[in-house]
């Protein structure tokens, strides 16, 4: 039945196979090139980074470990005294809880949103929709003040200096800030297509708003919270700005990809550190996208296709 | 080693701490307000489940987006008002022109050539054995930073003088097919599109992923209907397939014409802005951490902003029709 249904799926009409198999195979070569080059780029001795293409190297192997010790551990260079390891475990410290805090909150803001009735829900859904596409750029300026110096009307002190800026927290809050619209829109559509009866049956029986949500919203949304989740923690691996505004370049707190950024820019030797580097940082993504790349798609399909 | 786990030790400490916290405020909470019962039920429920997500957004997002509007009317320190100067400069800077040129070409060129390479391999994909392969590697770049992408992309417009090794993928092929390389990055106006091929590589398989699902969702029996009246080809695509996928291709245009003018860390990466390669999210940046004027930035924000309104309208508009069924 299956066969039988793709048979009849458009594309087979459109183009003839040979031409669509030699289409599709070539395109997807030549974007894994790119990738493939840096791999073996990151493999390469030092002296041959500039001396020999990467193409070259792949016929005439000489591999060496050393730029990956070099680039984790530190090289005794200036940009580079460390390593990048520190920086690889302040992205784990980052990513965790930027992950679960807005998560957990989107989920129990979505469960209010569906299932509790109050006047303004609907006007509620649509201004928290509405906000996922407000550029960051709009709110960074005055959340970081907010973060150093409080908030005054007047010479009032309304809200207090948090003092979190530079701290793993004052990374953790704007991230969670900032991925409340688009997640609560999606566990939204999520939770709000739970079965009715099983939710009213369980009014009936006396329970609570929160014991609905523990026991019947939490686990029946597993998987779209697992969705949902896989994208926030790449979109917080891979943030760029964030990172650069609200964490300081120091090996205390800045990510692994901002540091990354930062050793661009350096000529010669610094082709060994980028390569490896930039390896390192896209591991970990490449890892989860891998493994997890159903779940992926799910989340991806949930929010774009209408 | 052992330096290695004291110097790290203290930051998953303040991890687990932070998360355990979390769950056992929200534990506890939940214990307490649970035993509320009768009229007050709800609304406590209310307050606690969606009340921690509305002050989030009201202090991360509405509250300082009203700020950086103000703050656009204001001097670089923000603590007096210059009316519409900041608004006056990005009319009369030279640079500024350069920068919306540039974005313009973003949001025109990029979203394009995703959505419409997506859709076409999208349909191809349909078409052959062991799809799942190349769809997988196809769509890989989507799971890599745009820093990572930008030095990926830095080895492949690697350049270096005539007559030595070239060891940038760019540089070899122009070469081989005897033309001369240049300085790519250097290359006004090619050096733009070099960087939008960078998006457009790591944002691809997003529309094509989507797209694909929409085609593998055109009901059978109309493709088989119009098969048998002798559509094929180009006809069956421009009469029945495109059609019903119209919808999610628009989507995949509005995202990507919202990441284009987002787009940041590729310039960043790759030029810094320089060579006349610098677009409005990446001014804003350097105006507001470089350059210290908050009031510049911020006039670049809101222009950003009011680039993406129509799109914002657009999909509020979708969303009211989707729920009205």
């Amino acid at each position: 039945m299956a066969k039988k249904l793709a048979e009849h799926t458009p594309g087979r009409k459109i183009f003839s196979s040979k031409i669509a198999t030699v289409v599709v195979w070539v395109t997807t070569f030549i974007w894994t090139v790119p990738t493939l080059g840096l791999l073996v780029t990151s493999f390469k001795a030092d002296k041959d980074i500039l001396g020999e293409a990467w193409w070259n190297t792949l016929l005439n192997p000489k591999f060496t470990f050393d730029n990956y010790t070099g680039v984790l551990f530190g090289d005794g260079s200036a940009s580079l005294s460390t390593g990048v390891l520190p920086y690889f475990i302040n992205s784990i410290v980052i990513t965790l809880p930027a992950t679960i805090f807005p998560i957990v909150i989107a989920t129990m803001a979505a469960y209010a949103l569906a299932w509790i009735r109050f006047r303004g829900s609907n006007f509620l859904f649509f201004s928290i929709f509405a906000l996922q596409i407000v550029p960051l750029q709009m709110s960074l300026v005055p959340l970081l003040l907010l973060f150093t110096g409080g908030a005054h009307i007047g010479s009032v002190q309304i809200f207090p200096a948090l003092g979190i800026a530079g701290d793993f927290a004052g990374i953790w809050l704007p991230h969670t800030m900032f991925a409340l619209p688009l997640a609560i829109y999606l566990l939204h559509n999520f939770i709000a297509g739970l079965p009715r009866d099983l939710m009213e049956a369980a009014y009936v029986d006396g329970a609570n708003h929160f014991t609905v949500f523990r026991r019947i919203v939490l686990p029946l949304s597993i998987p779209g919270i697992a969705s949902i989740a896989i994208f926030q923690f790449l979109w917080v691996w891979n943030d760029l700005l964030v990172a650069l505004t609200f964490a300081s370049g120091t090996e205390e707190v800045a990510p692994i990809n901002s540091k990354l950024a930062s050793l661009v820019g350096q000529y010669g030797s610094g082709y060994t550190q980028l390569s490896a580097g930039a390896f390192i940082t896209i591991a970990i993504p490449l890892i989860v996208f891998f493994s997890l790349q159903r779940y992926f798609v799910r989340g991806l399909l949930a929010g774009s296709v209408k | 080693m052992s330096t290695f786990v004291s110097d790290n030790l203290p930051k998953f400490t303040s991890v687990f701490t932070a998360i355990g916290a979390f769950f056992l405020i929200l534990g506890i909470i939940f214990a307490i307000a649970g035993r509320a019962n009768g009229r007050k039920a709800r609304p406590i429920a209310l307050v606690i489940l969606l009340g921690p997500a509305l002050v989030l957004l009201l202090a991360g997002l509405v509250i300082p987006g009203v700020r950086t509007i103000l703050f656009s009317f204001m001097n670089p320190d923000s603590n007096s008002f210059i009316g519409l100067d900041n608004y006056r400069w990005m009319l009369e800077d030279p640079n500024i022109k350069v920068i919306m040129v540039n974005t313009i070409l973003w949001i025109l060129v990029v979203p394009l050539f995703t959505a419409a390479l997506g859709l076409l391999l999208a349909v191809m994909l349909d078409r052959i054995k062991h799809e799942s392969i190349p769809k997988s590697l196809l769509f890989m770049p989507m799971a890599i930073s745009f820093v990572g992408a930008s030095i990926i992309f830095k080895f492949v417009y690697e350049y270096n003088e005539p007559g030595d090794v070239q060891i940038g993928l760019l540089s070899a092929v122009v070469q081989f097919f005897g033309l001369t390389p240049s300085d790519w990055m250097l290359s006004k106006p090619l050096n733009t599109f070099l960087l939008m091929i960078i998006y457009v590589w790591t944002q691809m398989g997003f529309g094509m992923v989507i797209l694909s699902a929409a085609i593998k969702g055109v009901p059978a029996d109309i493709v088989e209907a119009s098969a048998l009246d002798g559509a094929h080809g180009w006809r069956l695509f421009r009469n029945i397939t495109f059609p019903m996928v119209k919808g999610t291709f628009i989507v995949v245009l509005a995202t990507g014409v919202v990441g284009a003018l987002k787009v940041f860390d590729i310039v960043r990466t790759m030029t810094g802005g320089n060579f006349s390669t610098n677009v409005l999210a990446n001014e804003m940046y350097s105006q507001t951490f470089v350059q210290f004027d908050q009031g510049k930035g911020s006039a670049l924000a809101v222009i950003l902003f009011l680039l993406v309104t129509p799109i914002l309208i657009y999909n509020i508009q979708s969303l009211r029709k989707e729920r009205a069924h």
